[in-house]
């Protein structure tokens, strides 16, 4: 941290940017992930009609099985999507606001 | 009730018939098998050699808490997964998904999704700030005393609601699978997971997690594919004979949670609690950089997720392959579906390595839980709050092996207390309930808010840990099932003899009136015998007045009875969403009311670190 301040950092229009763009990948990962939990908790505690239809006329499988086991499968595919933001534009960016506060 | 144990018994002697690979279709769990011994065995051997191994590697505080942040991505993933994957996930989930079918699936779920939130939230603010422990966070620019004590008191309470299913879930399988007492599994349990974290610390807790992963992933996939193998790979025939053999509302919600406040209660606990959970949050100081902790993550989530859906299939397989009566006899709680199943589709060997690796996984948790334990012990509330930071690493390690072992042996004593509960519900209901309302809202309000003071963070934890507390005691799986259990089992067992003597009282007047003679035969009697046809009538009406009048009496002692039974003051069993929002309100609160002008002047610092790293350990 020896070439700029706490406050040059904070300032710093590059480290503004990195830090918006963190907080909206995050908040929008975690925002769908909050309605699609919630989305499938609403319908167990509210429309359980919903989910006990029949995937088809005739079998036993509901909708709420692919449902459930979708809402597992498209968390860990949000954690991917963030990991992939992460390691290619995230790391890049602090490389180089590092390589230039001399942190 | 008995055709249903008759399908059950005809459903296992088809199974056991047509897989040949038992000769009686009756269960050989609770005899001593040697292939779960030689496995059990071979497992402590091995980790214990680990143990011996870390213990030469294990030297600074450093290498105790964090294994020196020498563990990789993936590694950590694996051990995060392995932390995650307990006897709760395992055991719990499976019975029941088998014996409450889809509402089973709610606790899958739930446990899953709090993950990503980690990821996108608190995963690299968390590896950046901290050190060992997440207290090291939430007092990073606060002050320090104050926090590391209620963050150790938070820390505690979860560990040890979480410490106890654990070693519950150990007697249980102990006692079932081997016909020993479920005492001496708490001991043998207990002086093992001493060991491991007493001479290996973070290193020793690891491996041990990791091996017991690979273990768990690898028999839990072979059991799906041989439940599979059985439905000729279709998922839909599972369900089809689940929904066959029990009813259609078997696959659809409501089994268990009638009320939707209590579902979506349950729903935050098991989301939030995982991102408050002690042991889980120390692994991300256990890798180099926020980048290795992210990545291990993004592993946890796909081994977890993965993981989930196996029990899920290994419950449903449950209820159809083993039945729920015949896993009812092992427990009411169903906690032995999954070792059931595999008994009766791979046989008593493969029900021996599928006992090894449950009661391996047992271990492997309770370690990490009393590592996190121990560290709060001795980090925050030794080091941090009574020497004021002033310790050095050999005293710091040494506190942390003393309360390793304090922690190891009150876990054995309260795990007897709570014999007989569902594992799954007692960590769902109970450390993740204080996990989301002692320790997540401050650690989040702490990364977030630059107005969030020392005073609001401390009364933010306490009421989170204390309202938790006395709710999920005032609720009916505490206050009614273990609290009065004595009152509750007297009640129910008086009731059923008032029952019982009704009964009696309806074949009584039953055939008092099948006694008496029809009007239309009494009309074609002589008149001497339609006097006394007459007079045995009259005798018969007057014992069925009498029968009746005794019976009503029993009907309103019965209701008298019945009010006796205890009530819990709180209906709900789930209550996170109560004490979470406390949690959370209070914080605010206090941070609007207070002011503290050194913790605001702190943040700059605290986000050049957050987000670049730059001074993390």
């Amino acid at each position: 941290m020896a070439k700029m301040s706490k406050e040059e950092i904070l300032n710093d229009p590059e480290f503004k940017s990195l830090v918006s763009q963190k907080n909206t990948i995050s908040w929008i990962l975690g925002i769908v992930q909050l309605v699609l939990f919630y989305g499938f908790i609403y319908w167990v505690a509210l429309d359980k009609p919903f989910l006990a239809k029949k995937m088809t006329e005739g079998k036993a499988m509901t909708i709420g099985i692919p449902i459930a086991v979708g809402t597992i499968l498209v968390s860990w595919v949000l954690t991917g999507i963030y990991i992939w933001w992460a390691n290619t534009k995230y790391d890049e960016m602090v490389k180089k606001i590092r390589e230039r506060i001399g942190g | 009730m008995m055709i249903q144990i008759l399908n059950d018994v005809t459903m296992l002697t088809a199974v056991a018939q047509v897989a040949a690979q038992a000769a009686v279709p009756t269960s050989t769990i609770g005899q001593l098998h040697v292939t779960s011994v030689t496995f059990f065995l071979l497992f402590v051997a091995s980790t214990l050699g680990i143990t011996y191994w870390a213990a030469k590697r294990t030297r600074t505080t450093k290498d105790f808490y964090a294994a020196g942040r020498s563990v990789t991505g993936l590694q950590n993933g694996l051990a995060l997964a392995g932390d995650y994957m307990s006897a709760a996930s395992f055991l719990g989930i499976a019975g029941l998904v088998a014996m409450k079918g889809y509402d089973g699936l709610i606790y899958s779920v739930g446990w899953l999704v709090g993950w990503p939130i980690i990821m996108f939230l608190i995963s690299e603010p968390l590896r950046n700030l901290g050190k060992y422990t997440f207290a090291d966070v939430v007092a990073f620019r606060l002050k320090q005393r104050p926090i590391r004590a209620a963050a150790a008191a938070g820390s505690l309470a979860t560990v040890l609601a979480y410490l106890v299913a654990q070693m519950v879930g150990a007697g249980d399988l102990f006692s079932l699978m081997f016909g020993l007492p479920f005492e001496l599994a708490l001991v043998l349990v207990g002086a093992l997971m001493i060991s491991y974290v007493l001479f290996g610390g973070m290193i020793a807790t690891t491996w041990v997690q990791i091996i017991k992963a690979v273990l768990l992933l690898g028999g839990a996939t072979i059991l799906v594919l041989l439940v599979l193998n059985k439905m000729d790979f279709s998922y839909g025939n599972l369900f089809q004979q689940a929904a066959d053999k029990y009813k259609t509302s078997f696959l659809e919600p409501g089994g268990m949670y009638k009320d939707p406040l209590d579902t979506f209660s349950l729903a935050l606990a098991l989301m939030f609690g995982t991102a408050g959970l002690p042991h889980i949050l120390m692994r991300f100081y256990t890798v180099p950089d926020a980048k290795a902790a992210r990545k291990s993550v993004f592993y946890a989530t796909g081994f977890i997720g993965f993981f989930y859906i196996l029990t899920v299939t290994i419950g449903f397989g449950a209820a159809v392959l083993v039945g729920q009566s015949a896993i009812a006899k092992f427990g009411a709680g169903g906690n032995m579906a999954a070792p059931l199943l595999a008994e009766v589709l791979g046989g008593s060997v493969f029900l021996g390595f599928l006992a090894a690796v449950a009661f391996a996984t047992i271990l492997a948790v309770v370690a990490g839980l009393t590592l996190a334990g121990a560290s709060a012990l001795s980090h925050d509330l030794y080091v941090g709050v009574i020497r004021r930071g002033e310790a050095n690493e050999k005293e710091e390690v040494k506190v942390a092996k003393i309360a390793t072992v304090g922690l190891g042996i009150a876990a054995m004593f309260l795990a007897v207390l709570f014999k007989g509960q569902n594992v799954a519900f007692m960590v769902g209901g109970g450390a993740f309930v204080i996990a989301a309302s002692a320790n997540f809202p401050a650690l989040l309000m702490s990364l977030l808010w630059k107005r969030f003071t020392t005073m609001a963070a401390v009364v933010s934890m306490y009421t989170g840990l204390i309202v938790s507390l006395v709710l999920i005691v005032l609720s009916p799986t505490v206050y009614v099932d273990i609290i009065h259990k004595s009152e509750k089992d007297a009640v129910t067992k008086s009731v059923a003899a008032i029952d019982g003597k009704v009964k009696e009282i309806d074949a009584q007047i039953e055939t008092a009136k099948k006694g008496m003679i029809a009007p239309d035969v009494l009309a074609k009697l002589k008149k001497k015998e339609k006097a006394a046809a007459e007079k045995n009538n009259a005798m018969a009406l007057a014992a069925v007045d009498t029968s009746s009048k005794d019976k009503e009496t029993l009907l309103t002692s019965k209701k008298a009875e019945s009010a006796k039974m205890p009530v819990a003051p709180v209906k709900y069993k789930n209550v996170g969403i109560f004490s979470m929002s406390a949690a959370f309100l209070i914080g605010i609160l206090i941070s609007l009311l207070t002011s503290e002008k050194e913790a605001a002047d702190k943040f700059a610092g605290v986000k050049i670190r957050e987000y670049l790293g730059i001074g993390a350990e």
